[in-house]
């Protein structure tokens, strides 16, 4: 429709007033302290001085790859084997992998400490059997861990809605053409099913990458993420604002940009729309 | 066993749950044929295909191809290939790559694989057509790549599962002169299944009819027509006025109250036997000339003849004639021995009644439900 009546004006417009309040004009804020010192005069020095966070960029880079390929390695077969079981047994698993959304984030992150601390769950079952404790809290492992178990719904789900929506008589077609089941995945399903993994790769990479909480909780201070600079720059103090908006602008960019470069691998209307 | 038979479907039972689906099906298909499985929603015609093509295993009988079993043998390594009724093209393939398909699971050489898919889009009439997305096509160019990407494969059988349903009624017809041209340029077997009477009259070498999971006539169009072995027969395949009768003798019926001279004879004296005849072999004449008496009822002018509806002592015939009657006329019927076709009286003795609650629209209406998906 090109021309937009008056009525779906009117129930767009709730909409599109909480946008500009609570996306448009933070935007603008940001942009506005990215681009000024502290005394609010025009300036591009802010720029000279992210060459210190280089290392918390390729981090968090790094990690988020890492994060995303791990999570994409589990779902994808995973999301397989879903669409092969009877539809109230699919919708029992889908219930299970929903299941822990329903708790705080934090509070999910949180209890992966209890699991992974020197004297905690893990370590008292291998010291019990008469090993050395483990170190599992504050490394890179268990960042990554923390990443893969809090973002995995969000892969799982676009890919599961993918390949379910693959009609049957397609994989007849496929099997009556001469192919066997892995032919059949590789001719049929992975490509039909792509949309859903390039939605699925945007929904976990973008979070993982900007993340803090996670690196904190679970990684202590040896890992500084992006997320983390961002953060701690904020708490503080307002002198260090400009240089923090910096930071969230060059790392909102860059996200924009993979997930562009995301888009550009499938045409389809499913997959992540900015 | 029958050298001439490439399929031989041998007391396959079927059943979804409670459900009986085939009972008790046996069915031999000859090499090189056109076979129409026809019948109405249900009558597991569509299930009979997909036992051929491997999508489904029967509770029990035997498929039986080239003289060996391949029960359990999964599709893919069938000689054989479907055109299924929504096509199920490739979405994420061109035309080119979607014709290829088979042949590209079959590791073929590239300039083997574009020499076949050339000559397959020419046979179909698509020349030139290899880049185009699957979207951009009509119901009908879909169609065609959804014929070229089967039998690009060169199957020994072909399975068509209402190729045509989706099509509009002149793209249909063409569609049916193709695949027949098709058929006889491959020189395979095509396996056809309709619920669309006519259709099946016009293809095929031989149509097998159904109903309720069984076989309830196997033979040629003509035979189908002009002898069928009961009343749902009669009454699926075209139009047709279904009496109860007598066989007082060999070549001599009665029904509606007249003794008729007829053609057939092997009943018993005095059985009851079930009585078609077709609507065009009904001669009208001045009602003191008839062998039965009745007014007419209803008229519709059709173009080719007229339909008219002739009350004779309750029971209303159709008759289809080139002589103009009005409604309301005493008019008589001759009827010729040929014309008059006896019938053993079977489980659908009785159940079709005369023309009187007849309207072609109902009719019409219930026979272009696509049947069900049988999973």
């Amino acid at each position: 429709m090109n021309k937009k009546s008056f009525g779906s004006r009117l129930v767009a417009a709730p909409y599109i007033v909480w946008s500009a309040i609570f996306i448009v004009v933070p935007l603008i804020i940001m942009v506005y302290f990215a681009l000024t010192d502290a005394n609010g005069a025009f300036t591009l020095s802010n720029f000279a001085q992210i060459g210190k966070f280089k290392k918390a960029f390729g981090l968090s880079i790094l990690y988020a790859v890492v994060a995303t390929v791990i999570t994409l390695l589990l779902s994808y077969p995973m999301a397989y084997c879903m669409t092969k079981l009877k539809v109230n047994h699919q919708r029992m698993i889908m219930l299970l992998i929903m299941l822990p959304m329903w708790m705080n984030f934090l509070i999910r992150t949180y209890s992966w400490i209890t699991i992974l601390a020197n004297t905690g769950l893990i370590n008292k079952l291998v010291t019990a059997l008469g090993f050395e404790p483990l170190q599992l809290i504050n490394t890179p492992g268990a960042v990554i861990l923390g990443m893969v178990y809090d973002f995995i719904p969000y892969m799982i789900l676009p890919i599961y809605t993918a390949m379910s929506k693959i009609d049957n008589s397609l994989l007849e077609a496929a099997s009556d053409l001469g192919s066997n089941s892995i032919s059949r995945i590789r001719r049929v399903i992975m490509p039909l099913s792509l949309p859903g993994v390039i939605s699925g790769i945007t929904m976990v990479f973008v979070p993982s990458v900007s993340t803090f909480y996670i690196s904190q909780k679970l990684g202590g201070n040896k890992t500084l993420l992006i997320g983390d600079a961002i953060e701690y720059l904020f708490n503080t103090g307002p002198q260090y604002y400009n240089v923090a908006s910096t930071l969230s602008l060059i790392l909102m960019v860059m996200i924009l940009v993979c997930t562009l470069i995301m888009n550009r691998f499938s045409d389809d209307e499913e997959a992540v729309v900015i | 066993m029958n050298k001439q038979n490439i399929i031989e479907l041998k007391n396959i039972f079927v059943s979804f749950g409670e459900e009986k689906v085939l009972d008790g099906l046996n069915l031999e298909i000859k090499d090189k044929e056109f076979i129409t499985l026809l019948g109405p929603s249900g009558c597991g015609k569509t299930t009979t295909l997909r036992i051929i093509a491997g999508f489904l295993d029967a509770n029990a009988g035997d498929v039986v191809f080239e003289d060996k079993t391949i029960n359990g043998v999964p599709s893919y390594k069938r000689q054989v290939n479907t055109i299924f009724q929504r096509y199920a093209l490739f979405p994420h393939l061109n035309v080119y790559e979607n014709v290829a398909f088979g042949l590209r699971v079959k590791k073929l050489k590239e300039t083997e694989i574009k020499e076949i898919v050339t000559e397959m889009l020419h046979l179909v009439n698509l020349d030139g057509f290899e880049k185009r997305s699957i979207a951009t096509l009509s119901g009908g160019q879909q169609q065609r790549v959804a014929i070229a990407r089967a039998i690009a494969n060169r199957p020994k059988v072909l399975l068509l599962d209402e190729p045509l349903a989706a099509l509009d009624l002149k793209l249909r017809k063409d569609m049916q002169k193709e695949l027949r041209r098709i058929q006889r340029q491959l020189g395979i077997t095509f396996v056809f299944v309709t619920h669309d009477q006519e259709e099946a009259l016009t293809m095929s070498d031989r149509v097998v009819v159904m109903n309720k999971g069984k076989i309830q006539q196997i033979g040629t169009p003509q035979d189908i027509y002009n002898e069928p072995e009961n009343a749902f027969v009669a009454d699926f395949i075209g139009e047709s006025n279904i009496l109860d009768g007598v066989m007082i003798d060999d070549f001599k019926a009665e029904f509606s109250g007249h003794t008729f001279e007829c053609l057939d004879k092997g009943f018993n004296k005095n059985e009851s036997v079930d009585v078609v005849v077709r609507p065009e072999d009904v001669d009208i004449v001045p009602a003191d000339k008839g062998m039965l008496k009745g007014v007419v009822t209803s008229v519709d002018f059709l173009g080719v003849h007229y339909e008219i509806i002739v009350d004779i002592g309750g029971f209303k015939w159709m008759i289809q004639t080139t002589d103009e009657c009005f409604v309301g006329d005493n008019v008589g019927l001759y009827i010729e021995p040929d014309a008059i076709h006896i019938m053993k009286k079977s489980e659908y003795s009785g159940l079709y009644g005369d023309y009187s609650t007849y309207s072609e629209e109902m009719e019409h209406l219930s026979d272009i439900e696509p049947e069900a998906d049988d999973e």
